[in-house]
């Protein structure tokens, strides 16, 4: 199994694209930080980089991946191998990319810039939401041979994560405010992995401005170090479910 | 060696395995049979564990293979349409194989040397043509000397002389005793690397039988002869 997710790595080297991808999140990370005066400012500004950027390329380059690796993965079934161990390799090593680009890219300059907690909290939600993603790509890829088909699936599920779900989130504010809704509202923001990550670091830099309606539901709820635990929990979550869906389906597929 | 018991296997509104139960037994060449889209590759990949048969059993040396994975480990599997990583060369997906099965035996490289792949180690996959990944394919399929041999058209594809290098590889096979699959659908080259015969027609297996029963029944001596017999008589 480690041989097979040297190769995905090394096929991942080679490609290059992951390479441009830390690079251009070294660029982001750095900027933010020079452009800002304090470093509390920076980690916020390249946080909303990061929610942004982070999940499309996770989503999109592993989608694509998954389908170009069909001749491979074809390849791999006739072999001695079992299925599961191909699926969790090609994980494994997708992971590991992503990841690895989000520590060297982002990583660095944090640990140069902001306090170390900040940085490890920050690295580690980077990493959380890079395999959320790359679990979501997972799941699309395996719901549908339609190459089209599966990355349109990616797109949309990035542009509801990153861009429509706040718009709903805000949409039902504003209908139902007459309402107690705020037990409602802790419940909706557990179903946007790009939400829980904001909350985990809003809770830790206790920017209540920033926090937004959620955060502020969120911190009320369940207080700062309960709440950062939930959320990180969910975030798990977020990562298992959909992998494991498409376990499901692939160790049942006919190649 | 292979039995498959029952083995149901339906895409959509197509039945591409209809109850299908054979037992291959190691020592026999068999050649698989029949028209386009009757099943053939279906049964092989099922065989491989590639699709997944809705119903049935497959045994393969007395155990089931929903269990066990490792009896790949016997089998030589060389695809109708090869399908490779495109920006691999040759080299690397042999290293690759090589490596992923952690195969300590000797490697069968005759083939390699005959079809003179190793000269050509360097070229990517996606640069090949359609006969030289046939060659990639075939070269996988004997390299690790495996008891079991499932050939999905062989000889497509592939020029005159190769066909005949890969039939010669393919009696030698045979005579040490080894259990080879083959489907074609061109009879004439099969006369002398077969011992039975299994016809499938529409996802149904019409015979398996021995080719001596077979010339026996039909006073024909070649086999592509004694099947038009039969398909004749069948609509008679």
């Amino acid at each position: 199994m480690i041989r097979i997710i040297k190769f995905v790595i090394l096929d991942i080297i080679k490609n290059r694209i992951v390479l441009a991808y830390t690079l251009l999140l070294a660029i982001f990370a750095w900027s933010a930080f020079s452009l800002e005066d304090t470093s509390a400012k920076g980690v916020l500004s390249l946080l909303n980089i990061i929610l942004l950027t982070v999940p499309l390329v996770s989503v999109l380059f592993t989608t694509i991946y998954i389908y170009n690796s069909a001749e491979f993965v074809e390849l791999l079934t006739s072999q001695p191998i079992k299925r599961t161990k191909i699926w969790i390799s090609l994980f494994a090593g997708l992971a590991c990319s992503m990841s690895m680009a989000f520590l060297l890219g982002a990583g660095i300059p944090l640990f140069v810039y902001a306090e170390t907690t900040l940085s490890i909290i920050m690295v580690s939600i980077g990493i959380l939401v890079s395999l959320v993603f790359v679990s979501l790509a997972f799941f699309s890829a395996s719901i549908t041979r339609d190459k089209a088909k599966g990355i349109g699936v990616s797109i949309m599920l990035w542009l509801y994560f990153a861009l429509l779900f706040d718009a709903l989130v805000l949409f039902l504010l504003f209908q139902l405010s007459d309402y107690p809704i705020e037990k409602m509202m802790v419940g909706i923001t557990a179903s946007s992995p790009i939400d829980l990550a904001r909350i985990l670091i809003l809770l830790h830099l206790d920017v209540s401005a920033m926090m937004g309606y959620t955060g502020a539901i969120f911190k009320k709820f369940f207080g700062t170090t309960t709440g950062m635990s939930i959320a990180f929990l969910l975030l798990t979550l977020w990562i298992a479910i959909p992998y494991l869906i498409s376990l499901r389906i692939f160790r049942k597929k006919d190649l | 060696m292979i039995e498959t018991i029952n083995l149901n296997k339906r895409f959509g509104k197509l039945q591409a395995l209809n109850n299908i139960s054979v037992h291959c037994q190691s020592q026999h060449s068999i050649a698989l049979i029949g028209p386009n889209g009757c099943g053939k590759t279906t049964l092989i990949k099922s065989i491989l564990g590639m699709v997944v048969p809705d119903s049935g059993n497959i045994i393969f040396k007395g155990k089931n293979i929903k269990k066990d994975y490792t009896y790949r480990n016997h089998i030589g599997y060389m695809p109708q349409i090869g399908r490779y990583p495109d920006n691999m060369t040759i080299g690397q997906v042999l290293d690759m194989i090589i490596n992923i099965r952690s195969f300590q035996g000797a490697l069968d490289e005759d083939l390699i040397h005959e079809f003179g792949l190793h000269q050509m180690k360097d070229k990517r996959m996606r640069t090949l043509s359609g006969g030289t990944r046939q060659k990639v394919s075939a070269c996988l399929s004997f390299l690790f000397n495996p008891d079991v041999l499932i050939l999905d058209e062989p000889t497509a594809g592939l020029d005159p002389i190769a066909s005949e290098q890969l039939k010669e590889k393919i009696i030698l096979e045979k005579q040490k005793g080894k259990l080879i699959l083959i489907t074609s659908h061109l009879l004439s080259e099969l006369d002398d690397m077969i011992t039975q015969l299994i016809f499938m027609q529409e996802g149904c297996l019409i015979f398996h039988k021995n080719i001596d029963e077979l010339r026996a029944e039909t006073g024909e001596d070649r086999i592509s002869k004694a099947i038009a017999y039969i398909l004749k008589n069948q609509k008679a």
